[in-house]
């Protein structure tokens, strides 16, 4: 530590002892080994990414072709296009299904469980994500295959068996499940917010429970909404695990089409390096949309 | 207020039962791991008896525990990692303005929106221009990327709610910068730094996608070593480690709250 003081820092107000650092040296020891880590290991490798992602047949033996936007074409092939299409579908009927089932347990615990008991049971709601993603996700098989837990109940109650494995149903359950418990963390946090006199005053002005749901509820809690949406969409966008392993052959998502590029037989550096920036850009997308429509510290 | 409250507490409303479906529907597939992990036949949906042998076969798979002790070290090292440059972060976010402060923050916010298979695929692909060779180490090293932005999160909300003047006072009775960090700030954002490194260890053991990209062959983390056997299929000894490792979860959970009421509660008894 230097033992000089800069004239500068004498007239702060906050420079208390005579032996006082030199200015930047605060900033550089708290700031900077974060810094460096994230730039070297997050902001060069997503610029190369970027930079791979414009030029074609970056792997030794394929044909270097200098036209820089050659990848992002590729996507358009009808193949690739349902990829993205179908990554799309899954990310929007997931959000769906969260925010439907999601919302009235979110309801429940903040406005009409006895108030001594909200923490313990959004808590407990969100305890399975402590438990592995992949081993839940893992579980569903046993209850969504054929000869499953499900199958077997149905049976048992004279309902002809689903085929719900390998299919899409069974990747918007598991993903729908694996969302849950975030969007209930999000809407609860709106919902708990609400002003509740609000309510009453709407219910002492004449209006019907349904009246008060939809003028009332929705609008004051629309800023959660918009969050928790959004939150589920990107994550469920890149998700690689419930597609994987309850979609089959037939539900390859845009995170399986990237991982494909990059580890196994037809790797394609440069074109898997497009299909991870078009990631990015849906996702920044959905984020520019969050800042812009919801409400900011609801997010993480 | 009172009068509502008691309405709702005399009829039971079809919010608190489709409340109670949606706890099931979380906690279906941990049972159905747990009564499975006992039941007698590998394959069969159907109770065929009762039976220790998965557990068994689970304890003496060596490939299972060496992956189990793989990832235990990542997220050890990644976490311990990250709560020294995460926590420096947080307080460097909160007492400096400087050019450049937007981008900084949202750059370190960045892992935790960009999906896990972009992230995975860069650093790989960086790893590789680099002509680093792929093990432990480089799993640690893209670990830490969203551990670090995991616990500095946490801590920053606990850095919000502190009393600024603290240090202030510390360094006016003579404590070095140092001195004043260490004695005073840090023992204030303990229980921050334990629940973000909780959640952050959780995390790096919970990750699939960044490990298989940057792990060299022959190092699989658990989450691996897992996928690889389940993607063929139902595996009774998975189930086995589904509910070991559930009751070690279970377990740390109850410890981060323990710390964290004692922290409360401590705090509140001031």
């Amino acid at each position: 530590m230097s033992t000089q003081v800069p004239s500068s820092l004498v007239t702060q107000p906050d420079a208390h002892s005579d032996k006082e650092s030199p200015r930047w040296l605060g900033p550089l020891v708290l700031l900077g080994p974060s810094g460096l880590w994230l730039g070297l290991l997050l902001v060069i490798p997503t610029l190369l990414i970027f930079e791979l992602s414009l030029v074609p047949g970056i792997r030794p033996g394929d044909i270097v072709n200098p036209s820089g936007l050659d990848n992002y074409g590729l996507i358009f092939q009808p193949v690739y296009f349902r990829v993205i299409g179908r990554s799309l579908f899954f990310a929007f009927g997931t959000t769906f299904f969260a925010l439907l089932l999601g919302f009235p347990v979110a309801y429940w615990i903040a406005l009409i469980a006895p108030k001594q008991w909200r923490n313990l049971l959004l808590l407990s709601f969100v305890l399975p994500l402590w438990t592995s993603s992949l081993l839940r996700s893992y579980a569903w098989i046993t209850i969504l295959r054929p000869t499953g837990v499900l199958n077997s109940f149905l049976q048992l109650i004279g309902i002809p068996p689903l085929d719900l494995l390998n299919r899409s149903p069974a990747v918007l359950i598991g993903m729908s499940y694996s969302m849950l418990p975030y969007i209930v963390l999000v809407l609860y946090a709106s919902l708990e917010k609400l002003d509740r006199r609000l309510l009453e005053a709407a219910a002492d002005l004449g209006a019907n429970p349904l009246q008060v749901f939809w003028k009332v509820t929705i609008p004051q809690s629309l800023p959660g909404i918009v969050a928790g949406a959004l939150l589920v969409f990107i994550t469920s966008l890149g998700d690689f695990v419930d597609p994987e392993l309850l979609g089959g052959a037939s539900s390859m998502t845009l995170a399986r089409l990237i991982y494909n590029q990059f580890i196994g037989a037809t790797q394609n550096w440069g074109f898997g390096s497009a299909l991870s920036m078009i990631l990015i850009f849906l996702v920044s997308l959905a984020i520019a949309l969050l800042i812009k429509y919801g409400d900011r510290s609801q997010v993480v | 207020m009172e009068n509502l409250q008691r309405k709702f507490k005399l009829s039971i409303s079809w919010q608190a039962l489709f409340s109670l479906l949606m706890y099931g529907f979380m906690y279906l597939p941990l049972v159905v791991l747990t009564v499975y992990s006992f039941n007698r036949s590998p394959f069969s949906a159907k109770w065929t008896g009762f039976t220790w042998s998965w557990y068994i076969k689970f304890f003496q798979d060596g490939r299972i525990l060496l992956a189990l002790q793989n990832s235990l070290l990542v997220a050890g090292i990644a976490v311990a990692i990250s709560a020294v440059i995460g926590t420096l972060m947080a307080v460097g976010l909160a007492r400096y303005n400087f050019p450049g402060k937007q981008l900084y923050q949202s750059i370190s916010y960045l892992p935790l929106i960009i999906p896990d298979i972009s992230i995975a695929v860069s650093t790989l692909v960086f790893l590789q221009a680099l002509w680093i060779g792929l093990d432990l180490k480089t799993i640690v090293a893209a670990h830490v990327v969203f551990c670090l932005a995991y616990v500095a999160i946490v801590v920053s909300s606990r850095l919000v709610n502190l009393d600024p003047h603290l240090e202030e006072a510390a360094q006016d009775l003579g404590a070095s910068p140092v001195q004043s960090f260490i004695l005073v700030l840090l023992p204030e954002l303990m229980p921050a730094i334990v629940s973000g490194c909780l959640l952050a260890f959780i995390l790096s053991m919970d990750d699939l996608l960044i490990a298989s990209f940057t792990s060299g062959s022959g190092y699989n983390t658990l989450p691996m070593e897992i996928f690889s056997r389940i993607r063929t299929g139902v595996k009774p000894d998975i189930n086995a480690l589904s509910v070991v490792l559930i009751l070690v979860s279970g377990l740390s959970f109850a410890l981060a709250e323990y710390v964290r009421l004692n922290a409360e509660r401590k705090r509140s008894g001031q």
